[in-house]
């Protein structure tokens, strides 16, 4: 091979959320039927001609399910809905029809699979809110948080002790307990981050729900984004560390 | 937000959405292949002349030409080089892939460009013309039996089956002249045919243990939806494997006994693969059993005696390997064996006690057994034709792509762009630039698999990215991959500067170029009126033969019951029919046919008579009133 591929913006499989601005901007120009060019103020369909329409590559994973900006989403409903729209775009529907048709019903269904996707997980659900409402990629840390330091940096010297020792030896037996024992505190601290994320859904849903403009709503806003952040960042890098732990010891 | 949904017919409720030509739905198995259709809401299976729903999967050289099925099945043992079956496990692989089972096939197996070849005769075919052989005569079957000709279909393929073999499979429909409008997983077509039996909701978990491969899937059935939560499998992994453990015992039997090794002689081989495979169905039944096989060289016969006891703790090891997927599918699903409301068991192999007792330990729970396993795929495969025509219009599959698909990145690392079991269709996104000043292409390598590194995964195609000559980051190439609803790849690339997108040519790793398979199509449509013919005499030929046989019976049982004129223009007629069935027109044969069955009606009369006074015999007038 000639040249290996040079990737920009690692996004996680995401479709980059558009600018707040331009998205607005976007949404209010009117579109057109891709088909006979009138108005299309339906979702999905054209009035006029009934053809299928393109879900607009503006269109954010909340807006194409349906569902408000909000982090405490009703699963039930959500799947409801899913299951609805995959009625709508699923391409056995689309047999019949025209090329074009079929396309669009390909593309819509694939969109949709990734929102419903995105948005059944509660952690990848608010990763994809961050992301819209900061504009930002996702952080990724490398470095242990800060009040976990220590206890990683421990962590770390016994996996390599444990990985070097013989399995099935007293000290490697001894180890293994002790990774156990280590892997279940990392779970319980994971489940608390978990428990304080879910507090902060709440804070954001209500805020949102009373919709005031003041800056003391701003500053709530910018204080739940940014707390949210830390955590979803630190709750990542301690998850990734319980599975590796749990594949080593498995 | 106000969600207006409307769907055409909802608008329209009186426009008639137009009738499109009838789907069939085809099981392209490793051992058999059905076909099937929906009939009034309910699907059902295309039967042969004599009532046989399943096809051996099977094809013969003959010197008469190919021959497929149940005819060709024969010629496993008197023409082994020459009959090729299973030929599923060649789908979309190399030589290298399939090396350390080769012994056990007679027939010769190459490479030519990245795909198999199997010799026939002067001919090389790929996997993909061996299974058209197939499908062609599914297809023929369907059109006899349905009075119409068919055009297109939706083929089953194992749900674990990466996209080179289900490209392959696709191509096996096209030379067929098939257009394939969907190709299917098996277990998930197995649970369309379940739901529409059994209405039910709820988890259900399909294992799927054929010939060939195993597969298991984890539905969520409600509402009409089937959405396909995790699947997993082992696309090498099936009868066939089981009967090969019962193949090397009996060799090894036979080399301790008799001295002879039994591998060097493809014809018997073949008749200790067929022994070895009855015997492990005699034994789903029975606990013990008798083994006979004929040695060559005129040593005698090998006899022995075999236990279910025996057999299974020769395979259990096999069996023990569907278990593993089982729990994958599990975990990815976020499910325990407690949440599957119901087990539902398709294929062949799972009639065996010890599948059953497996499954049945694993998940906690007696499975579901009231579908016919041979014939549940092919049902569904019906029901998902009907979906895509507009039939059924209330039931829906959601399925998933078994692999992860990916790209190699620096360092020979597999970079993941759409996880396993994610919902398809499934697309993802990727901007790619140049790191060279003037760089003028990006060579990207697609790759599907679980793996870390590059070489552990299987390489899907490579192809080159062209980019225009600029400064290094300048370029901004976007790249779509899309795995459509037959969980098959598709790529585009947007310039993001022009917005151009460009076409992109595409080296599969191991697949058939376009130009071979339109080279094969139009091979096929070249010798299809040929193939007709032969097919048409060969059938002729083995329907005399047949026609002989009986009334040469006949003859020697009821001969003295009928006058010596009749029994000697029957034996005119049948030395006429003789001759003419050596000759090579079909209907000169079916007019000789004809012809004796005229001239022997009153010997069948009377040979009626006989047989039915025979079987009378010895039974008292009041049995018989
Ligand atoms: N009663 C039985 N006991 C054990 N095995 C059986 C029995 N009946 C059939 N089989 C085995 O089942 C296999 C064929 O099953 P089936 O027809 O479902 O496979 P297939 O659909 O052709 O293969 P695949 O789905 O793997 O491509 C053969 O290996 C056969 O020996
Ligand atoms: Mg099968």
């Amino acid at each position: 091979m000639g040249y290996t591929p040079c990737r920009l913006l690692l996004m996680d499989n995401q479709q980059s959320p558009p600018h707040p601005d331009t998205r607005r901007q976007l949404q209010m120009a009117r579109s057109m039927c891709w088909h006979c060019q009138s108005e299309v103020t339906g979702e999905y369909f054209c009035d006029r001609c009934v053809k299928v329409q393109p879900v607009s590559k503006e269109t954010d994973y909340f807006t194409c399910l349906g569902f408000p900006r909000r982090l405490l989403l009703d699963p039930q409903k959500l799947e409801a809905k899913f299951y609805e729209l995959s009625r709508t775009f699923h391409p056995d529907f689309y047999q019949t029809k025209s090329a074009d048709e079929q396309t669009i019903s390909l593309s819509n269904a694939a969109v949709l699979n990734t929102a419903y996707r995105t948005l059944r997980d509660s952690i990848q659900r608010a990763e994809y809110l961050l992301a819209l409402e900061t504009g930002s990629v996702k952080d990724i840390r490398t470095s242990p948080p800060a009040d976990l330091f220590e206890e990683i940096l421990d962590l770390q010297d016994t996996l390599e002790e444990y990985r070097a020792s013989e399995r099935d030896s007293d000290q490697g037996h001894r180890l293994r307990a002790t990774l156990q024992t280590e892997q279940e505190a990392l779970e319980r601290r994971k489940e608390g981050m978990e428990a304080q994320l879910r507090q902060l859904f709440a804070d954001w849903d209500k805020l949102q729900d009373a919709g005031e403009a003041t800056s003391l709503a701003r500053v709530e806003r910018d204080r739940i984004l940014k707390e949210m952040r830390d955590l979803l960042s630190n709750r990542t890098y301690v998850n990734n560390i319980v599975n590796d732990l749990a594949a080593t010891i498995a | 937000m106000i969600w207006q949904q409307q769907s055409p017919k909802q608008l329209f409720p009186n426009i008639l959405i137009f009738d499109m030509a009838r789907i069939v739905g085809i099981d392209l198995g490793t051992t058999n292949s059905l076909v099937a259709y929906m009939k009034d809401g309910q699907p059902c299976v295309v039967p042969d002349r004599n009532g046989r729903t399943m096809v051996p999967s099977v094809v013969a050289l003959t010197d008469n030409g190919l021959i497929v099925g149940d005819s060709a099945k024969e010629h496993l043992t008197r023409n082994p080089e020459r009959t090729v079956y299973s030929v599923k496990r060649f789908m979309g692989k190399g030589l290298a892939d399939v090396q350390d089972e080769l012994v056990y096939f007679p027939y010769h197996v190459t490479e030519t460009g990245g795909v198999i070849r199997i010799r026939l005769g002067q001919k090389s075919y790929s996997p993909p013309q061996v299974s058209a052989m197939i499908l062609k005569e599914l297809k023929l079957r369907a059109e006899a039996s349905l009075g119409e000709s068919i055009t297109k279909a939706v083929i089953t393929v194992p749900a674990y089956f990466n996209d080179s073999q289900r490209q392959a499979t696709k191509d096996a429909g096209l030379i067929a002249g098939l257009e394939v409008l969907r190709i299917i997983n098996e277990p998930t077509a197995a649970s369309l045919a379940y739901g529409l039996q059994q209405k039910t909701q709820g988890t259900i978990a399909v294992y799927d243990f054929g010939g060939g491969t195993f597969d298991i899937s984890i539905l969520k059935l409600k509402d009409g939806i089937f959405e396909v939560l995790a699947t997993s499998g082992d696309t090498h992994l099936g009868g066939d494997d089981l009967d090969r453990v019962l193949v090397d015992l009996f060799i090894g039997d036979i080399r301790d006994r008799y001295g002879i090794d039994v591998s060097r002689y493809p014809d018997h081989m073949q008749t200790v693969r067929l022994e070895a495979e009855r015997a492990k169905i005699r034994l789903s039944d029975e606990l013990k059993t008798k083994i006979t096989i004929e040695l060559p060289e005129d040593k005698g016969r090998f006899t022995r005696e075999l236990t279910r006891d025996q057999l299974e703790s020769l395979v259990a090891g096999i069996i023990e390997r569907t278990l593993a997927p089982c729990r994958i599918a599990l975990k990815d699903a976020g499910l325990t064996p407690k949440n599957i409301d119901e087990v539902v068991l398709v294929g062949g192999s799972t009639r065996m006690p010890l599948v059953r007792q497996r499954v049945e330990a694993l998940f906690g729970k007696q499975p579901h057994c009231h579908l016919n396993p041979d014939e549940v795929v092919a049902l569904g495969a019906a029901v998902q034709a009907d979906i895509l025509s507009g039939g059924t219009t209330d039931m829906l599959l959601l399925d998933v792509t078994p692999l992860s698909l990916g790209i190699e990145t620096m360092g020979g690392v597999m970079s993941s762009l759409i996880r396993r079991n994610t919902t398809i269709p499934a697309s993802a996104k990727e901007m790619f630039t140049t790191y060279v000043d003037g760089q003028t292409g990006v060579d990207i390598h697609i790759l599907q698999g679980e793996r870390e590194l590059v070489k552990d995964n299987r390489s899907l195609a490579q192809f080159r990215l062209k980019v225009p000559p600029l400064p290094a980051g300048v370029p901004r190439i976007e790249v779509t991959f899309l795995i459509d609803a037959n969980g098959i790849l598709n790529v585009t690339a947007t310039d993001m500067r022009t917005a151009k997108s460009q076409s992109i040519e595409v080296k599969p790793s191991y697949g058939l170029s376009d130009t071979e398979v339109e080279r094969m199509i139009e091979d096929s449509f070249k010798f299809a009126a040929e193939d007709v013919t032969a097919r048409k005499l060969i059938e002729a030929r083995l329907d005399a033969e047949a026609l002989i046989k009986t009334t040469d019976k006949s003859l020697l049982e009821a001969g003295h019951l009928i006058s010596e004129k009749d029994a000697d223009d029957i034996r005119t007629s049948l030395s006429q029919l003789s001759t003419a069935k050596n000759g090579i027109d079909s209907r000169v044969i079916r007019a000789h046919m004809a012809e004796l069955e005229q001239t022997a009606k009153h010997l069948n009369v009377m040979m009626l008579d006989h047989s039915l006074k025979k079987s009378l015999q010895g039974k008292k007038v009041s049995e018989v009133s």
